[in-house]
């Protein structure tokens, strides 16, 4: 034990890069690429303002991921509580002096950038229970003590978000928590009495609400910009996905997109934009992309020899699994329109980063494979 | 670590375990958006790329090229004008403002017109075009170009637009087009088709009643648009098909002349080719010009046509009634020949009124004429004789011929909808409308055309064309067609009728009801008469009235055996004339105008082959011979004077 210690210790930097996994780095590179070319259509064809700076920003941040993949996994292990504690603090930050934008206030300005903390705790979340599960013991799990405190981890966050107001990241990142509990072992019956207390709770807490509040929660399902009456967004993202058929209508020749019948198509909307211009053989090649990508995460996560690495890279990979499901059922119009990005393609800084982030986790995980966490 | 063996082992099987049933459920979530994806975009890809078409197409119809219509000859009598209009696109305009303050002062609009653009702006999209103006003027137009660069966004365009060459020569024949109403919509399907904004259709006279024709189809843009409906691209252009041009039987020239003769004052000339039945002119008067339509009518010019005294708005050659005055006699007499009423060697003495149940019935002539026959009678226009006949006939065998031979009855069917039947009076009539016996006064009356009698003029020239052609059946008609018969054609298929009915008449067969040979729609040109030498007779006398001394029209007649025609002048009261006023014997000119007789006038020609009929009515004119009779001189001159260019068109096959 001691001994392997000492060796991952003493890895050498090209022993480091070699043990990188690299169909991983490729699969996110590939989607990268695709993300940056989707972006370009929305422009119109054009190097406007989203592409440039969507591209600039894969980039920077694929660079930092790898750059991040060289950390310990151990320094993540030691910074799990730090790192949902900054980021609840950007949330309270948020919610005081944050930057309103479309009816919602999510953003925070830094000097260099406005970063929406609501979608680094996705990750936040996953890698603060994954610390918190990995000292508990199985048989404590299910014990009411150690539950009271990563409800209120989770519940915090949550109510935050929802206040900004911003349903769906609130909604993915309970989605993210709730699978880190699950993964740690927490009794079913809790999953199954919650979601009922949930949904029979429902009709009365609307009863109790004033018209304005229902509005409110209304307008959650039914965001903001829809200009010809309810419905409009998923009837023309399916009309737009529906119109590429097999092999799409070619790039840069999306009508729908490009003529504006499509709404957010830079960030909730992009798979339809790319589903429009690729058909169902390039939609398939990005599914195809990102089921890979999830199958490499959990590869490291079984490989990996910590029990926080492996909580970390299972609930991870649930989670951008999570993610793209929700994302993808709402543009086919399985679910109502929440706002939920497509990790990597869609537009947006702080996502970009959020998902960076937690993939040099799992790349750290891969490298420090065999650290094992006391 | 060892101490906590089994925990961590039931820890990693526990996380392994879970993470095995997530994955399998990301399994069947996968499996269910590619489902989804398939249904959409491979089950369902044609369903969705029609939506998308729909959403991103857009299909502008532009207003299709109507139709012309030309003259005999080929002349375009209603035409498509190039007009050059002024556009403006507001969304491409900078300053708005600036440019109609400068439009205003260079078109020199008035405050009017210009809040009435300014409202149509309002309405609009930013990027639909705005119509400055539909009709420039070259000075306008040029004046436009020369500061056009000054004015950012306004566009000078070549539109087309109808016009009418000849102005008010024809406007009651083609009627005029204005932008299509609702319940032109609602009444035409081919209108509601190809309706575009600013569409003009017909709204009476042959504009309307070939619409169908003339209309064309519409040209079509499309265009692909985005979500906010703003055109992007053209995609494609249809041209439309221009509407059918259409050929009329009417000579410019004659329709001229009779806009010409009629000048000032209210009435009507009409023109026909004896055998054909093809109108070669019909006019009424007066007229206006129908090019003041187009571009909406203003006020005043609209206020000036409706208030005028003499009607114009009217189209008198088929919708004036008028009493046929002493016009109808030559039909009295024929019919009183045919039922062997009297002979031509019938004779009664006129003394200028004749008595009955109390009634005095006048003759025109005050002396009276003394003794007349039938041919003296018809030459002469003696009222007297015309009573004595009609008492003997009686109205309804009247009735019966004045319905063989076109009157009572619309002329030229449903091409003209405001044309009117007119009315030849029987016992049934009265009875079935007026609820009244029949009186014998009005026999008398009726003898000399007055009392219930009404016909138009259109009536009158047909009924001088089908005793002039020798007593046959004809269909008038305006447009030329093809496979119509030619005079000869129609010439020989009289002869062929002329056998069979003298066949007919030797083994003495009843009398065909009038009424059904009318509603035959075979086009046979039935024998009107029992004897044809009743018909010559009538037409010798017509001749006599024209052509000898005493006549009624002799002073205008020609003697040029090539111009000489035959006719019977009338003289239509439009007031009972009382007795104080018959005492004075007023002049025409001492009458006020409402209360003036009407001047009628019917006659074919040229005698010796006749070929052409035509009847004239003035309004307040007089009487038949001093004011419509000249003018039969003039037209008679021109008509047979262009008869053999007119055949030569025929020869040519001449065909649009």
């Amino acid at each position: 034990m001691f001994q392997t210690r000492t060796i991952t210790n003493q890895l050498t930097f090209f022993q480091k890069i070699r043990s990188f996994d690299f169909i991983l780095l490729f699969c996110i590179f590939i989607i990268g690429i695709i993300s940056c070319y989707s972006m370009y259509s929305t422009d119109g064809g054009e190097l406007l303002y989203h592409s440039k700076s969507h591209i600039v920003r894969f980039l920077v941040f694929f660079v930092m991921m790898i750059f991040l993949s060289f950390l310990n996994i151990k320094f993540w292990h030691a910074t799990g509580y730090l790192f949902y504690i900054i980021i609840l603090g950007f949330l309270i930050w948020a919610s005081f002096y944050g930057v309103t934008a479309s009816g919602s206030q999510r953003w925070i300005s830094l000097y260099f950038i406005n970063l929406q903390p609501s979608e680094l705790m996705k990750i936040a979340i996953i890698v603060c229970f994954a610390k918190y599960y990995h000292r508990t013991h199985i048989s404590d799990v299910n014990s009411f003590k150690n539950l009271l405190l990563p409800i209120l981890i989770l519940i915090l966050p949550i109510v935050l978000v929802v206040s900004q107001p911003d349903l769906g990241t609130s909604i993915l990142i309970a989605l993210s928590g709730l699978v880190v509990l699950w993964l740690a072992g927490l009794n079913i019956k809790y999953f199954i009495y919650s979601t009922l207390t949930f949904v029979i709770s429902m009709p009365f807490v609307i009863a109790f609400l004033k018209p304005y509040q229902k509005l409110r929660i209304l307008t959650f399902f039914n965001p903001d910009k829809d200009p010809l009456g309810a419905g409009y967004q998923i009837i023309q993202s399916k009309i737009a996905i529906g119109s590429g058929g097999l092999t799409g209508k070619g790039f840069l020749k999306g009508t729908q997109s490009y003529l504006d019948f499509l709404p957010e198509k830079h960030t909730d909307f992009i798979f339809t934009l790319f589903s429009e211009e690729y058909g169902f053989v390039g939609s398939l090649f990005l599914l195809i992309l990102y089921a890979i990508m999830i199958f490499r995460i959990l590869r490291i996560g079984s490989y990996t020899r910590s029990y926080f690495a492996k909580l970390y890279c299972f609930s991870f990979a649930a989670a951008i699994f999570i993610y793209i499901a929700v994302n993808m059922s709402m543009v086919l119009g399985l679910l109502p329109i929440v706002g939920s990005p497509l990790p990597i393609m869609s537009y947006g800084g702080s996502s970009m980063l959020a998902t960076m982030i937690g993939l040099s986790i799992v790349m750290s995980a891969n490298i420090y494979g065999k650290q094992v966490i006391s | 670590m060892i101490s906590g063996g089994d925990t961590s082992f039931r820890k990693l099987n526990t996380i392994n375990r879970r993470m095995f049933i997530i994955s399998a459920a990301k399994v069947v979530v996968f499996t269910g958006i590619v489902a989804r994806l398939f249904s959409l975009q491979i089950n369902e890809n044609k369903k969705y790329l029609t939506l998308s078409d729909k959403n991103r197409l857009r299909e502008w119809k532009l207003p299709p090229e109507r139709g012309e219509f030309l003259d005999f000859y080929g002349n375009t009598v209603a035409g498509n004008l190039k007009v050059y209009q002024l556009h403006v696109v507001p969304e491409q305009v900078e300053d708005f403002k600036y440019l109609m303050v400068r439009l205003k002062d260079i078109l020199q609009l008035d405050d009017k017109k210009f809040s009435k653009i300014i409202k149509k702006k309002n309405k609009q999209k930013p990027w639909e075009t705005l119509v400055i103006s539909e009709n420039l003027s070259w000075d306008q137009f040029s004046k436009v170009n020369f500061y056009l660069h000054e004015l950012g966004g306004a566009k000078p365009v070549l539109s087309v637009a109808r016009n009418y060459p000849y102005k008010e020569n024809f406007t009651h024949v083609l009627g005029y087009v204005a932008q299509a109403s609702e319940s032109d919509l609602i009444n035409s399907e081919i209108i509601k088709k190809n309706h575009v904004p600013g569409l003009r259709v017909g709204k009476i006279g042959l504009e309307k009643a070939y619409e169908n024709d003339l209309i064309g189809s519409n040209g079509i843009q499309r265009y692909e648009v985005n979500a906010y409906g703003k055109r992007i691209n053209q995609i494609d252009h249809l041209e439309g098909k221009k509407g059918k041009n259409l050929r009329l039987t009417i000579d410019t020239e004659v329709q001229k002349l009779a806009n010409e003769l009629l000048a000032d004052k209210s009435g009507s000339i009409s023109v026909m080719d004896i055998y054909t039945g093809d109108i070669i002119a019909m006019h009424s008067s007066p007229s206006f010009d129908p090019n003041l339509f187009l571009y909406g009518i203003s006020h005043k010019d609209w206020q000036d046509i409706r208030e005028n005294p003499l009607k114009p708005l009217i189209n008198k050659t088929v919708a004036g009634l008028y009493s046929p005055g002493s016009t109808i006699k030559p039909l009295v007499a024929l019919s009183a020949l045919e039922n062997d009423v009297i002979s031509p060697r019938f004779t009664v003495r006129c003394t200028g009124k004749m008595e009955m149940y109390g009634q005095t019935y006048h003759c025109w002539k005050k002396k009276g004429h003394g003794y007349m026959n039938l041919r003296n009678a018809i030459k002469q226009s003696c009222d007297t004789y015309f009573y004595e006949a009609a008492r003997k006939l009686g109205v309804d065998r009247l009735n019966k011929t004045g319905l063989k031979f076109g009157l009572g009855e619309k002329v030229l069917g449903k091409t003209f909808i405001d044309e009117k039947e007119g009315l030849v009076p029987s016992t049934q009539w009265k009875k079935d409308n007026l609820g009244l016996g029949w009186v014998l006064g009005e026999t008398l009356i009726t003898g000399i055309g007055q009392g219930y009698i009404q016909t138009t003029p259109l009536q009158l020239c047909l009924m001088t064309a089908q005793l002039a052609n020798g007593g046959y059946k004809i269909y008038p008609r305006i447009r030329v067609e093809k496979d119509q018969d030619t005079a000869e054609q129609i010439k020989n298929k009289m002869a062929q009728e002329a056998i069979k009915k003298e066949e007919e008449n030797l083994k003495i067969k009843p009398i065909i009801n009038a009424r059904n040979f009318l509603k035959t729609d075979q086009k046979e040109h039935t024998p009107l008469y029992r004897n044809p030498e009743n018909i010559k007779f009538v037409l010798e006398a017509m001749w006599g009235s024209t052509n000898e001394v005493m006549g009624t029209s002799f002073g205008s007649r020609i003697d040029d055996k090539k111009y000489q025609f035959a006719g019977k002048t009338g003289t239509a009261q439009v007031k009972r004339i009382t007795e104080k006023h018959r005492e004075l014997e007023l002049k025409a000119k001492d009458v006020p105008y409402e209360e003036r007789d009407h001047a009628l006038y019917v006659a074919f020609g040229p005698y010796k082959n006749p070929r052409y009929a035509l009847s004239i009515i003035v309004e307040h004119g007089g009487s038949g011979s001093t004011t419509a009779a000249p003018m039969a001189k003039k037209l008679f001159k021109l008509i047979i004077d262009r008869h053999e260019e007119r055949e030569k068109i025929i020869k040519q096959n001449f065909t649009i």
